[in-house]
């Protein structure tokens, strides 16, 4: 059996000896020792799907941009219009390098104090790129912009149908007109308790941050409820698969642009219209003529996987490469998401991946895979 | 039959000149669940150390290697249908295939039970 781990240089995170307790499998992944898993990726990838999962996300950057003109400055190196987010409001965006190219994805909130101060936005980074995008940002942004790194709290992500009465368990009235893509903060034992309602499995539920050094007594209150179970990375890798949604470093790199990654929608109407961004001349280009190739998800016929790194073909011709995939418990078969030529994009295009040297086919699929259910506001429940 | 284990964590099973190989139960335990197993033809030949079928779980792909070379006379057919066998039986009905084998003195280099329980603790 070949063994494909190799040894990294790692920190613990602040949840290390909780997820040692409780069974996790932990190996390194963003610099940090993580849990792939508790009792199976399979189980739990279900649990979340029907109960409340807690996933430990302090490896990822929570940043804070403040200070006159802070959305102006982010609206250099975003393409979302970040000057027209209210208080509360949260935005998917992309960081863009001059080229256009995409050095992360990531979530911004505005936290501005509702009763006036200087504009201030919470963004959250990946793990893997945060150091990278602190030294961009600092670049980038102007100096009265302050550009903090939050690195004295932790991020835990609490996921699926029942999160919500969870944390209604332990925070009575957290959630109340609290809608997906909005953000609050209440107090929790005496500690600011950050709230965005969202996440990366396409289910209702919350990312909550507080200190990190007493993220283990928040992870306990949560994981007391039965409805909780806590979830390794393995798992959040096949929801956020079925979701659809894309993970950097791998569905996206700096090679592509937001037309490229399929995050289109994340490039505002006024910022269409003005640009104003980097790689506003690439970007805006494509979006008027369409990319030469994209991202897109693709069902598998039979059992076996399809994984990151497979060439695609439309019979003897390479016309893209699978960047994720694999098994899909909640679709119950394989699933992948990759790069192919636009004129090969269309749903229902049959096409063929190769692995070990044999050909599997696939069939371009309009994701997500599995519906989300998030909580809209003005959505029928 | 006597059965002796590799340090790769498969086990093979020696029945006069043919033998049953298959992947521990600390191996499946590794690996968690397993969605899909690929076996070799009949047919094929297979040589010590050298790839001899492939097992995918959720989060990766994993090469099984032969623990002596041989001539492959059947993969097991229950894989396809129920990959999960190997996490419920490993060292069972979760084999992955049968080989004639060409040099009984490759045995010898393999680890017994207690041996590779040994080796095991140690990891």
């Amino acid at each position: 059996l070949s063994d494909n781990e190799e040894p990294i240089e790692t920190e613990a995170l602040p949840l290390d000896a909780w997820h040692r307790a409780r069974g996790a499998r932990m190996v390194p992944f963003a610099g940090y020792e993580m849990p792939i898993q508790y009792e199976g990726i399979m189980a739990e990838h279900l649990w979340v799907r029907e109960h409340a999962g807690l996933f430990d996300v302090s490896h990822m950057g929570q940043l804070m941009v403040e200070g006159e003109g802070a959305a102006e400055a982010l609206e250099r190196v975003l393409p979302g219009d970040i000057s027209a987010l209210q208080a509360g409001r949260i935005r998917y965006s992309l960081l863009l390098a001059e080229d256009g190219g995409i050095l992360d994805d990531l979530m911004v909130t505005n936290v501005t104090m509702p009763n006036g101060g200087a504009p201030r936005y919470y963004v959250v980074v990946n793990g893997a790129t945060k150091w990278d995008d602190i030294a961009f940002l600092r670049e980038h942004l102007p100096d009265e912009i302050t550009l903090t790194h939050l690195d004295d709290r932790g991020l835990l992500a609490l996921q699926g149908p029942e999160a919500a009465a969870v944390l209604e368990g332990i925070a009575p009235g957290a959630t109340n007109d609290l809608y997906f893509m909005q953000g609050t903060s209440v107090e929790w034992r005496g500690e600011a308790l950050g709230i965005g309602r969202g996440g990366y499995t396409g289910e209702d539920g919350f990312e909550l941050s507080f200190p990190a050094e007493r993220l283990t007594e928040l992870a306990d209150a949560l994981l007391a409820d039965e409805r909780v179970r806590p979830i390794g990375l393995g798992a959040r890798d096949s929801l956020r698969l079925e979701a659809g949604l894309p993970l950097y470093g791998h569905d996206l790199d700096d090679s592509v642009d937001p037309v490229e990654g399929g995050a289109a929608f994340a490039i505002s109407k006024r910022r269409r219209e003005q640009g104003g961004f980097h790689g506003a001349e690439r970007i805006l280009g494509h979006v008027a003529d369409g990319p030469a190739k994209k991202l897109l998800g693709f069902t598998v016929d039979g059992r076996m996987p399809v994984r990151e790194g497979a060439v695609i073909y439309s019979s003897d011709a390479p016309v893209g490469k699978v960047t994720s995939g694999g098994f899909a418990p909640s679709v119950g078969a394989p699933i992948a998401m990759g790069y192919v030529e636009t004129q090969y994009s269309a749903p229902g295009t049959p096409l063929e991946a190769e692995v070990r040297g044999k050909r599997v086919p696939l069939t371009v699929e309009t994701m997500p895979f599995i519906a989300h259910r998030y909580h809209r506001k003005g959505a029928q429940k | 039959m006597t059965r002796y284990f590799t340090e790769d964590h498969e086990w093979i099973e020696v029945d006069g000149g043919t033998a049953t190989v298959g992947i521990t139960d600390y191996a499946q335990g590794q690996l968690g669940d397993i969605v899909f197993v690929e076996v070799p033809d009949q047919g094929r030949e297979l040589s010590k150390g050298g790839e001899a079928a492939v097992v995918e779980s959720v989060k990766a792909a994993s090469d099984v290697y032969s623990p002596v070379s041989g001539t492959v006379t059947e993969g097991n057919p229950a894989l396809e249908e129920d990959p999960a066998l190997v996490n419920t039986a490993p060292e069972g009905e979760g084999w992955f295939f049968k080989l004639q084998i060409s040099d009984a003195s490759e045995l010898d280099s393999l680890m017994d039970e207690s041996a590779y329980k040994a080796f095991c603790d140690t990891l």
